[in-house]
């Protein structure tokens, strides 16, 4: 198990997403998981060891570098990427479950089960909202824990066994800080491609519900015209004409059950 | 996931590229990510554990090493191995987007004579003209930009590419003017002029398609105003049979419609 299984999850998302979920797996693939592994992974080998105080007392070394890392900021991007990439997995398991339903029902239920209309909508739009939930929250988690995104070469230390307040210095603080910052651009990226993908589900569905509004009046008002005509013109056109509208009425009832399917 | 990850995805590209281009892709992946993984990781790897300063001062090696070398070789170059192959990943996106439109015509029933099936679409080598021109050579613009800037930011972090080997630190807590000796230098100092000629040449490769491209379409013109010129009637004859045509189709759906309901 390793960050192959991680790839190998998403590829299989990539078929169900908009063309903005991609260039946002394009980005998290690239920029951030191949980053991290090539890269970023091996700034922090040796964080501990060539962590160092001015001072000899055993112990103080690693009460401080406790105190300072918590949780190590290399960990911290992994469960980043984790939990940022996850929420995609629901989309996968939904349409495995309409999958599975016509299979069960042995019949067509859906135009399409990776279709993204109806309850797949719901699916796609709260994996985005819980996406972008988490990318905001690890953001906001780093800053609190490491009081900002740079990493200072020199920390003051008190904690017990140290003595008296003693200085420790920090691995590699500029490369760290670099690929901190790295990480926090690729980060607000996901989040904006995130937003952009939200607004434009969410407006492309509003739109296709007044379209559909305005047709069904047009279709209204054109049946009113027909019965009007019916009226004026006599006995003769009758039959056919009612019946056609009748029968757009029920093309339109039709169309409606097929493209939003309740589940 | 690696760098075969990378791979994967900027092969598909080979397919819709250049002979240059696909020369380059070649020497991006044997020359500089494999040197990358196999040789200089290994030249690199105890960078900092062998990094020793002539003190027993506790914090001045570590402030030294982050002094002179605020980024590692090793990460700079898996940077820009990553910045220069992504503009490549926008001709993969058009070319996907093409290829999505032509099965939607397909579906519809638009281009039943070019495309046999849907597999025919997606085999298809789709030809760098038109967007997709533009698309190419903006990425190979991009590349160039990227390899110089990382060239730059090189040489202007390390003061040129060759590594001494002894560096003056005095830097707090150092008490004074401390000697450090870095580990390996003159094995790194090859290992960084192969990567930079490598990078030079990848540059040089941009250079030429960018070049072969533009050669191309001025030469492409410069074939179609020719025809032009040398058959100005047959070109007038058939503008004016489609004006025709035009006014044909335009008059008849007006006859249709100017019928009395």
């Amino acid at each position: 198990m390793s960050w192959i299984f991680l790839r190998d999850l998403l590829t299989g998302v990539n078929k169900y997403s908009t063309g903005i979920g991609r260039i946002w797996l394009a980005v998290v693939f690239i920029f951030r998981l191949l980053v991290y592994i090539v890269a970023a992974e091996h700034v922090w080998k040796d964080e501990q060891k060539e962590f160092e105080c001015n001072v000899k007392q055993p112990g103080c070394e690693n009460v401080c570098f406790d105190h300072f890392f918590p949780i190590s900021q290399v960990r911290l991007w992994a469960l980043q990427l984790i939990m940022v990439s996850t929420p995609s997995l629901l989309v996968v398991l939904h349409v495995a479950y309409r999958e599975g339903r016509e299979k069960r029902h042995r019949k067509k239920l859906y135009v399409s089960p990776a279709m993204m209309d109806g309850g797949l909508w719901y699916t796609y739009l709260i994996s985005l909202i819980v996406k972008t939930g988490f990318e905001i929250g690890f953001l906001v988690l780093f800053y609190k824990l490491y009081n900002g995104f740079s990493v200072p070469y020199l920390m003051k230390c008190a904690l017990k066994p140290c003595p008296n307040t003693v200085d420790c210095f920090i691995s590699k603080p500029t490369e760290k800080t670099i690929f901190i910052l790295f990480l926090v651009i690729t980060s607000c990226l996901c989040i904006v491609l995130n937003f952009i993908e939200l607004s434009f589900l969410v407006l492309k569905c509003l739109i296709t519900c007044c379209l559909q509004k305005y047709s069904k009046r047009l279709k209204s008002s054109a049946c009113e015209c027909h019965d009007l005509r019916y009226v004026e013109c006599g006995v003769i056109a009758a039959p056919p004409l009612l019946q056609n509208c009748r029968s757009d009425l029920a093309i339109g009832a039709s169309q409606r059950g097929e493209t939003k399917p309740l589940f | 996931m690696d760098w075969g990850t990378l791979h994967t995805f900027i092969g598909g590209v080979n397919k819709h590229s250049t002979s240059i281009g696909k020369v380059w892709i070649t020497v991006i992946f044997i020359f500089r990510v494999m040197i990358l993984v196999v040789a200089a990781q290994e030249v690199w790897g105890d960078e900092q554990e062998d990094f020793v300063c002539n003190t027993l001062q506790p914090g001045c090696k570590n402030v030294c090493y982050d002094h002179f070398f605020p980024v590692s070789h090793i990460r700079l170059w898996a940077l820009q191995l990553i910045f220069v192959s992504t503009p490549a990943m926008l001709v993969a996106m058009h070319v996907a987007y093409y290829r999505h439109e032509t099965a939607r015509k397909f579906r519809r029933g638009e281009k039943r004579n070019e495309f046999k099936d849907l597999e025919d679409i997606k085999k298809q080598k789709v030809r760098i003209e038109g967007s997709l021109w533009w698309t190419y050579t903006s990425s190979i613009f991009f590349r160039i930009i990227f390899e110089a800037s990382f060239m730059y930011v090189f040489y202007f972090l390390y003061n040129g590419y060759h590594l001494p080997w002894v560096l003056k630190c005095g830097i707090d807590p150092c008490p004074n003017l401390v000697d450090c000796f870095i580990s390996r230098p003159t094995e790194k100092t090859v290992f960084t002029i192969f990567m930079i000629s490598a990078s030079v040449i990848c540059m040089l490769l941009n250079v030429a398609e960018l070049c072969y491209l533009l050669l191309k379409v001025c030469f492409r013109r410069s074939k179609r105003t020719q025809t032009q010129r040398n058959h100005p009637n047959h070109a007038l004859k058939e503008s004016k049979q489609n004006e025709m045509n035009e006014l044909i189709s335009d008059s008849g759906q007006n006859a249709i419609t100017g019928f009395p309901s």
